[in-house]
């Protein structure tokens, strides 16, 4: 626990000091703005993902959720349905995803990196099959205002703010409820929290399902911060997102990691990146980086738990 | 286990013929000389990928940099043998080689000495081959016309009517396949993948063979990077981008197990045609590309359960078995 504190105190110090050394540029209202608007998908997909990690598991068929969203967006779209009709289905379908997810990794008992890479390609490819390479983009600004505008007010971003909700939801369910207690102790020890009377093929279920869902809610953020809904919107960014939880401190072993530190792996990727850009670093350096950060993230935890 | 195994490849085997027999019915020209060629050659670069992803996974780990290292080996090879057309082709294989082993090398050591999971180890190191990769091409793109005439007509060449690239595969998944059976540091793989406890305890040198995997695995992808080049001819820096999930997918398709401990490169690599036969037979038989991506996934997700259902019934024969001990030694 003291080295995973340690972690994430080390996180928020290289905030702070990428934010105060990267110049006004990077403090500026607008700047920040946009960086809140750059990382909108990663920090919301990355707080289910959290729950799914810390319960020893793994779920890289989240992008591709966004992006069948992104399509099923379009399709209704183009079918005259009105938005207030559209999202819940979309969230829905996201959730459906994810509890298909949750059915095989938890009533078949397969292991959760080859079901995600699975339906990785099942939901890309049911994707491709709903909206093929086209791209449906007549949204009324009245709409996609809501993915790159600021709270009326406010210099904040609306999928911002939506994030923030989220993220004390997700905070409370993690860390404050006995169904987040359960994530840990199944996390720890599967075995251990069965015997302890854990429902841990619900507990396990319930986390892909959530993870789907808010996917799917990432898919419609994405849309409509692009005004573009496409089948191939998001691709990749499975790994993105799993580099910014572990980046957090969570334990790929399951057992360990906090909502908070997840969130400052997310906000030190976003503005890294963010900073490089601005002082014009070629945008390999930031791959290049985003994996050396990831490496850096799993060495150290590993060196303090060896402490005691 | 042996006859879960063999079983597990007679069951590939016999899908890919339903698949090609019933394609052929289709549309005959599926049979053809040339047609099976290509298949062949389309699935040999994913098969030789899959050989050295076996041996990772049969360990309980997993590499999922081998697109990156591809893509690395595959510009390097390609900028190199432009610069110098006088360059044999067997040193632009070695060259390939060479890249393979430096990044194999970081990863078998960060896994192995620092005993990282290695999900997470391969992930970095995707990003961190992927980035030096677009540094160094700087946007630009080798083209078939800059490279020497040896190194495509070794790509395109055939041996005996096979297309050597094929037949290199085949090499390798034989190598592979009979290290994997026959030699005591093979064995010892599947044990480290079984039980890694136990292994360590038996006096295995576990984290040795770790690092040896993932050289392999380097290796191999380096290989396939300078034979992607020529294969293709024209390489830019994206080359072999996303190929590490097809990879895992044709591995878990042929059979091995994602936990370790179990699975052959043969195996794997009728996986690899497997999928590839798929994707050419749907186009084939007329279905729009966009169905392929829904169709390997789910054929994936088949693959799996179909294994974890073997797996449940074989435990359940063996436990049955365990009760009546009589009848087993009889």
């Amino acid at each position: 626990m003291k080295a995973l504190l340690r972690w994430e105190t080390a996180l928020v110090f290289v905030l702070l000091v990428i934010a105060l050394s990267a110049g006004s540029g990077f403090r500026s209202s607008q700047n920040l703005f946009y960086l809140g608007l750059d990382i909108g998908e990663i920090a919301l997909i990355a707080l289910p993902l959290t729950i799914v990690v810390v319960a020893g598991e793994i779920d890289l068929s989240v992008a591709s959720v966004l992006g069948l969203s992104s399509a099923l967006i379009g399709v209704l779209w183009q079918a005259n349905w009105p938005l207030e009709a559209i999202l819940p289905v979309v969230i829905v379908v996201g959730a459906l995803c994810g509890a298909l997810n949750g059915f095989l990794v938890t009533t078949l008992g397969l292991p959760s990196l080859a079901v995600t890479i699975g339906t990785l390609a099942l939901y890309r490819g049911l994707a491709l099959v709903l909206l093929g390479d086209t791209a449906v983009a007549d949204f009324p600004p009245s709409y996609t205002s809501f993915g790159t505008q600021p709270v009326p007010g406010t210099g904040i971003p609306w999928p911002m703010l939506l994030f923030a909700l989220l993220a004390v939801v997700f905070g409370v369910l993690l860390h404050a409820s006995s169904y987040g207690r359960a994530v840990f102790a199944i996390g720890a020890n599967a075995e251990a929290a069965r015997f302890a009377g854990i429902r841990v093929r619900q507990v396990k279920f319930l986390a892909f399902t959530l993870a789907g869902a808010v996917a799917a809610l990432a898919g419609i953020v994405y849309t409509l911060r692009f005004s573009s809904a496409r089948a191939d919107n998001g691709a990749g960014l499975e790994l993105a997102v799993v580099a910014a939880v572990l980046l957090g401190g969570v334990s790929i072993f399951g057992g360990r990691g906090t909502l908070f530190g997840v969130i400052a792996g997310v906000l030190v990727l976003g503005a890294l990146r963010n900073v490089l850009i601005l002082n014009d670093v070629p945008t390999e350096v930031l791959t290049i980086v985003t994996g050396l950060l990831l490496l850096v993230s799993v060495l150290a935890p590993i060196r303090g738990r060896q402490d005691p | 286990m042996s006859a879960l195994a063999r079983f597990r490849e007679l069951g590939i085997l016999a899908t890919l013929l339903v698949v090609v027999l019933g394609t052929a019915l289709v549309n005959p020209r599926f049979l053809a000389g040339q047609s099976i060629q290509d298949l062949l050659l389309n699935a040999s670069i994913i098969a030789l990928l899959a050989v050295g992803q076996t041996a990772v996974v049969l360990t309980r780990n997993v590499d999922l940099s081998v697109g990156s290292v591809l893509g690395l080996s595959a510009f390097l090879t390609a900028s190199t043998a432009a610069a110098n057309p006088d360059l044999p082709v067997p040193l632009i294989l070695l060259l390939g080689l060479g890249i393979g082993l430096v990044c194999g090398a970081i990863n078998g050591a960060v896994v192995a000495l620092g005993r990282v999971p290695s999900l997470v180890v391969t992930l970095g190191t995707l990003y961190v081959f992927r980035g030096l990769d677009y540094l160094i091409a700087q946007g630009q793109q080798v083209n078939a016309g800059d490279l020497p005439e040896a190194l495509l007509g070794f790509g395109g060449g055939t041996l005996l009517g096979l297309p050597n690239l094929v037949l290199l595969t085949l090499l390798v998944v034989l190598a592979a396949a009979h290290y994997l059976r026959n030699h005591r540091s093979g064995r010892e793989l599947y044990a480290i993948g079984s039980h890694p406890e136990a292994a360590i305890l038996a006096g295995i040198p576990v984290r040795r063979r770790v690092f040896g995997v993932f050289l392999a695995s380097g290796l191999i992808a380096g290989l396939a990077g300078a034979l992607w080049t020529a294969r293709y001819g024209t390489v830019d820096a994206a080359a072999g981008t996303g190929l590490e999930l097809q990879v895992v997918a044709a591995v878990v398709v042929g059979g091995v197990a994602i936990f370790g401990g179990s699975g052959s490169a043969h195996g794997a690599a009728l996986g690899a045609l497997l999928l590839g036969t798929i994707a050419s037979s749907l186009a084939v038989l007329g279905v729009p590309a966009f169905w392929q991506q829904a169709i390997t996934g789910a054929l994936l997700l088949a693959a799996i359960t179909v294994d974890r259902l073997l797996a449940l019934r074989l435990a359940a024969a063996l436990r049955r078995a365990a009760r009546r001990p009589t009848e087993v030694t009889g």
